[in-house]
């Protein structure tokens, strides 16, 4: 087998792979939020599909196949098929980028490792947005539209957070591409970015909160305020993908979390913080990387169901009058210290 | 006319001072009753019926009353604001019995009257069982409305009720509840003085009291369901309507029996398409209150299961297939335009309305046809029921369907369909083969178009079978026996496809020329009586729900 | 009432406190002991007087007590009822009562569980009883007929009795033996 042939084997391996398991997360982590709310408000939640509700998605995805798919005659129809297939690509064309591993044998436990990983992060998640204000816009009635356009303006707002405060961790790691910055976090619990760039972690922490629509900061479908916001006149399968994209994000989201400041498939004890030299440690990596995963998507439901929902306005203060501004003066502290270091 | 002033409950009324009694037709003093009946005040009875002599026996119509007191002038003393000084009479008197004076007043709902109308309603109910659940007369009996009204909630009486006969057949059509009875003698003294069958009387006596038929009697003859109307309570009930639905569930539809020439008024009485009961409707100038029992009776056929429902052509090859009503009245249409003049005839039945036949007699003239009605005739009673079982004869005859002679012409028609004169012959509503026009002599004609309600010999013969609808199904008008054109109403739907004969014969006649009839009897009826010497200055909204008589119109 | 509130100092105005105090109950009520009701397996016992499915009742003696009186037919506001009478024939198994339904359907899909049918019967004949989980795979399943409503409904203790009584006071007075056609 060439070297190329071998790369795009392994490459379409990974791909499908990491593709599947999303998938599968996704399916899981919505019972799993269904369950943690339930436990939340003192109930038990879905445990009639399977041994303790476990086939529940599975019946999930089958009512949202088989219910009728109703498109209203008002719509504009090419944008209303169009959005619910925008919404779930940036999350999965992001998970290219994901080391979700250090490698197993030879081959890199990340399908494309790009040097520009971070810029190529948030580029492809700028274009989540457009899921949003087309689904409100292809609806043609008032809710979804006031739904798509506030979200609009709510997720531009947080991008510029979410970037400018990842921008110290950066500094530090002195590179773009995520495999480094995961290298950067060796050697020690504290060398994870967390404990180095608190702040920075802070702020990412709460813009990827709004970036992914969670509560505190759900406004974009808002049920008491909008009856469901963008995706009003949506129904079966193609809301079936508003929700599953919402969840892809949430993973994503997670995902970029641990690399960015947690130290992604590393852990520093046993020697795990090196890249595997045997098999069994690569597993151990992947293994290491989906748990702190899983405990990311565990605060994200978590906080869901402790949380109220912010106003718009103090939403709006909260990013640009307290996140930017923190942001801005933790890259230039960070800046001056990095250089009396020096 | 002389008249009286009374004063009734403070209202000062001016009546008759004789009204004709029910039974002989000569003067009778006015009652109180009929006074505050002619005020629009009721007063609540049992045994009085303005079409009954009066017995006077329930107690309940008990008022109380005063005259003016006259001095020694004769002449009324005045109290101090000039009103006659009134003495009060001293006890109660039944309304029904009383007649009226100048002067008097007439108190309807004091106190007392009340009161004693609560204490004649508990001896009424004595015996009474309050079976109401089980009682076909629950929801149109007075007892019970004036119980609701007046009536005491407790009763003083402890002690056990005496049983007596229940559902006793008094006839073959009445069934006698004695419990129920309240001994009214409405029944008996209509079939004594109504129907002139004296048959009924009371037997025993006491609590014991129950109406039973002379020894050696049968209580048959064809005015008994009339009894079962009178009876203010649930004494009598009909064989036919009962326990079959309770009486607030049925749809009243004011309209005509067709059973005879007489065209009775009656009130039919239908919930959810199906026919229920047939009762009389009061008109003086017709049945006054009364019904026959084959009258009343006769409705059963109209919910029959095989009524022709469906609209049917037959084919080249002789088979029958289901056409749509435009494809057939198109079909008959263009055929019709080409019929040569005096080679068609048409049969229609005088059961049909004024305005059918109408319409049938312009496509007479249209297509130069000859036509007749079939005579039917049967045995007549001395009352009500007429020897002519047709509703409409005399519609037939003004509308120029057919001659006096009802039926004349039908050997006529026969005899040049067998000479082959005739090619088109157009049925509706008659059995044709009944009155001698057989299959073989059918068979000899290029076009039979036949509507009617319920398959018979001449149905299976049709090239063009139209289904009609029932009197009960359709409105138009009758002209009965003595003249008088009364309206009749749909009261139900009419099964499948069926339509009013009305409505396809104008369809018809519009297709072949280009005038217009109308399409809803209303219509129709009003072009018609425009056309129709018999008929003219009438017009539907003129004919009310008692009819007018031709005669009276033309004056 | 006016409702004070307090300036924040800075430790809360930062929301760390509220944060960790809010996941803190919920983390609480997480481990909790759950309130659900597992439906098909437990069911809620219903309070007296609770008005779930009529359903016709049999006396003591197992004499069907409704006498197709149609009054709850007539009350219904949904129209769920429907009764057959009778009709005309004398049945003598009735004995005095003459009268009981030839049929008698509930829409249960229509009933709406007022309650007016079981208040209006002069015989004491339907009750709501408490059954609230009715459930078919077909909407002719759901309209009840007589045999089934009489199955459900099972025996009302009836203390008067009041047909038999009178058909004992009847036998009693040896005036009047029921007329037979």
């Amino acid at each position: 087998m060439s070297n190329e042939t071998a790369f795009v084997v392994f490459s379409a391996i990974k791909a499908i792979a990491g593709f599947s398991i999303m998938m599968f997360m996704v399916a899981y982590v919505v019972l799993a939020e269904r369950r943690v709310c339930a436990f939340i408000q003192d109930r038990y939640g879905p445990n009639r599909a399977g041994p303790f509700g476990l086939l529940q998605p599975i019946a999930d995805a089958v009512k949202a196949f088989i219910k009728e798919d109703f498109t209203p005659a008002h719509v504009r129809k090419v944008f209303f098929w169009l959005a619910p297939a925008i919404i779930m690509m940036p999350a999965i064309i992001n998970l290219a980028v994901i080391p979700f591993g250090s490698q197993l044998g030879k081959q890199p436990m990340v399908i494309a490792d790009l040097n520009i990983g971070v810029l190529y992060i948030f580029g492809i998640a700028s274009l989540g947005v457009y899921g949003i204000v087309l689904a409100g816009y292809a609806a043609n009635s008032k809710y979804p539209l006031i739904g798509g356009v506030r979200s609009a303006a709510q997720l531009v707002s947080y991008e510029v957070a979410m970037a400018l405060s990842i921008i110290p961790v950066l500094m530090i790691a002195g590179s773009m591409s995520l495999q480094e910055i995961v290298g950067a976090q060796s050697g020690g619990f504290f060398k994870w970015f967390v404990f180095q760039q608190p702040l920075a972690f802070a702020i990412f922490l709460g813009a990827s909160f709004a970036e992914t629509n969670r509560t505190p900061f759900d406004l974009p479908e808002a049920e008491q305020e909008l009856a469901g916001g963008y995706n009003v006149e949506y129904s079966a399968i193609k809301f079936a993908m508003f929700f599953m994209g919402e969840y892809a994000n949430m993973i994503l989201a997670s995902a970029v979390i641990v690399t960015l400041f947690f130290g992604g498939w590393t852990l520093p004890i046993f020697g795990l913080d090196k890249p595997a030299q045997t098999l069994l440690a690569g597993i151990a990596h992947i293994c290491i990387f989906l748990s702190k995963l899983c405990f990311f998507l565990l605060v994200f439901i978590w906080t869901r169901w402790m949380f109220p929902r912010f106003r718009y306005d103090q939403l709006m203060r909260l990013s640009w009058k307290a996140f930017v501004p923190l942001a801005l003066i933790n890259i230039a502290v960070t800046a001056i210290l990095m250089w009396i270091k020096k | 006319m002389e008249t009286i002033t009374v004063k009734i409950d403070g209202q000062v009324v001016e009546v008759p001072a004789t009204m004709p009694d029910p039974i002989t037709g000569k003067p009778a003093p006015t009652t109180m009753m009929q006074a505050c009946n002619l005020a629009n005040i009721i007063v609540p009875h049992y045994c009085f019926h303005e079409k009954l002599p009066i017995a006077g026996n329930c107690r309940m119509c008990l008022v109380q009353y005063g005259t003016p007191v006259m001095g020694p002038d004769r002449k009324p003393i005045l109290n101090p604001d000039k009103t006659p000084k009134i003495a009060k009479a001293p006890r109660p008197v039944v309304a029904c019995s009383t007649p009226i004076s100048p002067g008097m007043e007439i108190y309807t709902n004091t106190p007392e009257v009340r009161k004693m109308r609560q204490a004649v309603l508990e001896f009424l109910l004595i015996n009474h069982p309050l079976d109401c659940p089980i009682c076909d007369q629950a929801g149109e009996c007075k007892l019970q409305e004036y119980t609701f009204d007046y009536g005491s909630p407790v009763s003083e009486f402890i002690e056990t009720k005496v049983h007596k006969p229940k559902q006793a057949l008094l006839g073959p059509r009445v069934i006698y509840d004695a419990e129920r009875c309240i001994l009214c003698t409405r029944c008996i003294r209509f079939t004594r003085d109504i129907v002139g069958d004296d048959a009924l009387g009371i037997v025993n006596r006491g609590s014991y009291s129950a109406i039973s038929t002379f020894h050696g009697r049968q209580f048959d003859n064809n005015y008994t369901l009339n009894t079962v109307d009178i009876c203010p309570v649930g004494a009598l009930t009909t064989r036919d309507f009962r326990f079959r639905m309770r009486v607030w569930f049925l749809k009243e539809t004011r309209t005509v029996c067709t059973s005879c020439a007489m065209g009775c008024n009656i009130l039919i009485g239908s919930r959810n398409n199906i026919i229920y009961r047939f009762t009389p409707r009061e008109n003086d100038a017709v049945n006054s209150c009364w019904l026959c029992d084959f009258g009343r009776l006769n409705y059963k056929w109209i919910n029959r299961k095989d009524r022709i429902s469906t609209v049917f052509s037959k084919t080249e090859n002789g088979v029958c297939e289901e056409v749509d009503w435009q494809t057939a009245i198109e079909k008959i249409a263009g055929y019709l335009k080409n019929v040569k003049p005096g080679t068609s005839a048409i049969i229609a039945s005088a059961r049909l309305s004024n305005e059918e036949l109408w319409l049938l007699s312009k496509l007479k003239k249209l297509i130069g046809a000859m036509s007749d009605s079939v005579p039917r005739f049967d045995k007549a009673d001395n009352f009500l029921l007429k020897s002519d079982r047709n509703p409409n004869t005399n519609g037939a005859i003004l509308t120029g369907i057919c001659s006096e002679r009802i039926g004349e012409n039908l050997q006529n028609i026969k005899n040049k369909i067998e000479q082959g004169e005739l090619k088109t012959l157009i049925v509706f509503g008659e059995d044709v083969v009944k009155v001698g026009i057989t299959p073989q002599i059918l068979s000899k004609l290029d076009m039979l178009v036949v509507s009617d309600i319920l398959p018979n010999a001449t149905t299976p013969l049709a090239n063009y079978l139209l289904p009609g609808c029932a009197a009960a199904e359709k409105s138009g008008t009758f002209t009965n026996i003595n003249l008088r054109v009364q309206k009749f109403n749909k009261a139900i739907e009419p099964p499948g496809k069926a339509r009013p004969e009305y409505e396809f014969l104008s369809e018809l006649l519009v297709l072949m020329t280009d005038e217009k009839s109308g399409y809803t009897a209303k219509e129709i009826f009003d072009k018609m009586t425009a056309g129709i010497v018999g008929f003219n200055r009438m017009n539907w909204s003129k004919l009310g729900d008692t009819g007018i008589s031709v005669e009276k119109a033309n004056q | 009432m006016v409702i004070k509130r307090h300036k924040l100092n800075l430790l809360d105005s930062l929301y760390i406190t509220a944060i960790i105090g809010g996941l803190q109950v919920t983390l609480r009520h997480f481990f909790k002991k759950k309130v659900t009701l597992q439906y098909p397996e437990e069911r809620h016992l219903v309070p007296p007087g609770y008005r779930g499915a009529p359903y016709l009742v049999k006396d003591q003696e197992g004499r069907t007590k409704c006498v197709s009186c149609q009054l709850c037919e007539f009350i219904c506001p949904p129209k769920a009822i429907t009764i057959t009478p009778p009709g005309p024939e004398i049945d003598p198994s009735t004995g005095n009562v003459e009268k009981r339904p030839k049929d008698f359907k509930i829409n249960m899909l229509r009933c709406i569980y007022c309650g007016l049918c079981q208040e209006v019967c002069p015989e004491e004949a339907i009750f709501l009883m408490e059954d609230y989980s009715l459930s078919g795979t077909s909407r002719e399943e759901m309209i009840y007929d007589l045999k089934k409503l009489l199955s459900l409904g099972g025996v009302h203790y009836d203390e008067v009795m009041k047909w038999k009584k009178k058909a004992n006071e009847a036998k009693e007075q040896k005036v009047f033996p029921p007329i037979e056609e």
